[in-house]
């Protein structure tokens, strides 16, 4: 019987995705029996030109993890699918950019100035910057283009699904392999393409904290506060993502007392997390009784207690947000001329 | 809103020469019960006001979701207006409440995007405030005009220049 061929590669990733998928731990051995790996970059010696050499559409399931941040992410993901009968975008940073993705803070120029010649570490008297292109004695270098703007997956190829989480958890992994196997083994339909592999709540949903009074008085981080393991979150003062963020993850981080981040994405019916969690923050703020006497200032006052909206709604999801990246006002003056 | 738009036509545009030919496109929120009757009162009372904004009415103002004024920005809107009941004066009872804080947090959010935050502003327009309506709208539009136009737009043009510089 045909064995199921998977390959899995990292784009702008840390590499915890790759080891997620040796936590489903004795299950792998299972995995081992039923697939074979066409490709994995950080556990087998593969290369590229091994990859070439396939047909098409013969690796069975390709997992991409991380976002898209350079020309040799975006030539690597656009041969995988080529190659691939499924193409799973996996784990946050390919599905929405991720950690990476808040690189969109800031730019190209601005970035490579910083981390070549402003750091407290950068002795670069030269000014030297990495090239693209570099003549060496032995023959012309390339490095890869780093890309202005942090991309996501489906942004360069098409996805077939969707494994959000920082990384995935193991039993949406194990879910999904074993409807890859059903799939491959016995011709079971697989689900609808575009599926997101998580729930279609959002973690409240799963979180089986007691929400009481429903308000915020001050909000405090993480280590500010002891935070009681019965309690909501948000109703302890600590900013948790849950009320935007997809369930399916089994509220792990709760679990272990600490906040949701938000690395499952947005829910079903949005498009932008920030968005969705941006509101139903502003309306838990506790305020005295008379607020309709209260002036626009004393709000934007209340509103400050909120430090960087943008790196705590966004923490995962910039790239995939409507705004994307961050933009600068022209004054009036240049535009004009 | 038919008299509105008719009327407005026959002002005409700021000099848009002068400008640089830039026309500022507005999207203006208006609740239910309280600014969308406003701004028909600005109509049939004839004010007359810059063409550049176009009404979306809501129940409440408290349901323009910051996706909605995150989208208008995305798709090309130099400026976004959300106008709602007075305090106290929800039909809803609270619901402009809410949508104050919103739009405080969205104003310091559209910050860290780069964007001015002045380019969403949110006004308080009655049912019997034609007269707060045209007088928004004018002064809005201005001062979009000052600031020009959203720089999203110009980001979109250049990641497609890079785009097909790269394909060569």
């Amino acid at each position: 019987m045909a064995k199921v061929k998977i390959a899995q590669y990292w784009g702008a990733g840390c590499g915890g995705c790759d080891v997620a998928l040796l936590d489903i731990d004795e299950k792998i051995l299972g995995v081992a029996e039923i697939a074979d790996i066409a490709f994995w970059p950080i556990a087998v010696d593969t290369k590229l030109k091994d990859v070439e050499a396939m047909p098409d559409k013969s690796i069975t399931v390709t997992l991409y993890n991380g976002a898209i941040r350079n020309s040799e992410n975006e030539h690597v993901a656009k041969l995988l699918r080529q190659k691939s009968a499924i193409m799973v975008s996996f784990g946050s940073c390919a599905c929405y950019g991720g950690i990476p993705g808040l690189a969109n803070v800031t730019n190209r120029k601005d970035l490579t100035d910083y981390v070549y010649t402003k750091t407290f570490s950068s002795v670069n008297p030269g000014g030297v910057k990495p090239q693209t292109k570099y003549q060496a004695p032995e023959g012309e270098l390339e490095l890869p283009v780093l890309y202005d703007t942090v991309l996501t997956l489906d942004d360069v190829v098409d996805v077939d699904y969707y494994m959000p989480g920082c990384p995935p958890a193991v039993s949406l992994i194990n879910t999904f392999l074993g409807v890859v196997e059903k799939h491959v083994k016995e011709g079971a339909p697989l689900p609808p393409k575009g599926s997101v592999i998580a729930s279609q709540k959002t973690l409240c949903d799963e979180c089986g904290r007691t929400k009481d009074v429903k308000t915020v008085e001050h909000i405090r981080l993480p280590h500010e506060v002891e935070i009681d393991p019965k309690k909501c979150m948000i109703e302890q003062g600590v900013i948790c993502l849950g009320p935007a963020t997809r369930a399916g993850c089994g509220a792990q981080c709760l679990q272990a007392n600490q906040p949701c981040r938000g690395c499952m994405g947005p829910t079903a019916a949005v498009m932008d997390q920030g968005g969705s969690m941006l509101s139903a923050l502003a309306s838990v703020f506790k305020t005295a009784d008379n607020e309709s006497q209260l002036s626009e200032d004393d709000i934007l006052q209340l509103m400050t207690e909120i430090k960087d909206p943008l790196g705590t709604f966004y923490a995962f999801t910039m790239p995939k947000s409507i705004i994307k990246r961050k933009v600068s006002e022209r004054k009036k003056a240049e535009v004009s001329q | 809103m038919s008299s509105t738009q008719h009327e407005t036509q026959a002002a005409p545009a700021a000099n848009p020469a002068a400008e640089g030919g830039f026309e500022p496109k507005i999207i203006a929120f208006c609740c239910n019960w309280c600014s969308y009757a406003g701004a028909d009162l600005a109509g049939v009372s004839r004010l007359q006001m810059p063409t550049n904004f176009l009404v979306l009415r809501a129940m409440c103002s408290a349901r323009v979701d910051p996706e909605h004024v995150l989208r208008a920005f995305a798709k090309g809107a130099d400026g976004v207006l959300v106008l709602g009941c007075h305090p106290a004066d929800c039909h809803y009872i609270g619901g402009n409440y809410r949508t104050r804080r919103r739009i405080a947090l969205l104003k310091m959010l559209l910050e860290q995007y780069g964007l001015d935050p002045d380019r969403l502003h949110l006004e308080w327009v009655s049912a019997s405030e034609g007269v707060k309506f045209q007088s928004t709208i004018k002064e809005f539009t201005e001062k979009i005009r000052e600031m020009g136009p959203n720089p999203l737009k110009e980001a979109e043009k250049e990641e497609k220049a890079e785009k097909a510089k790269m394909a060569h």
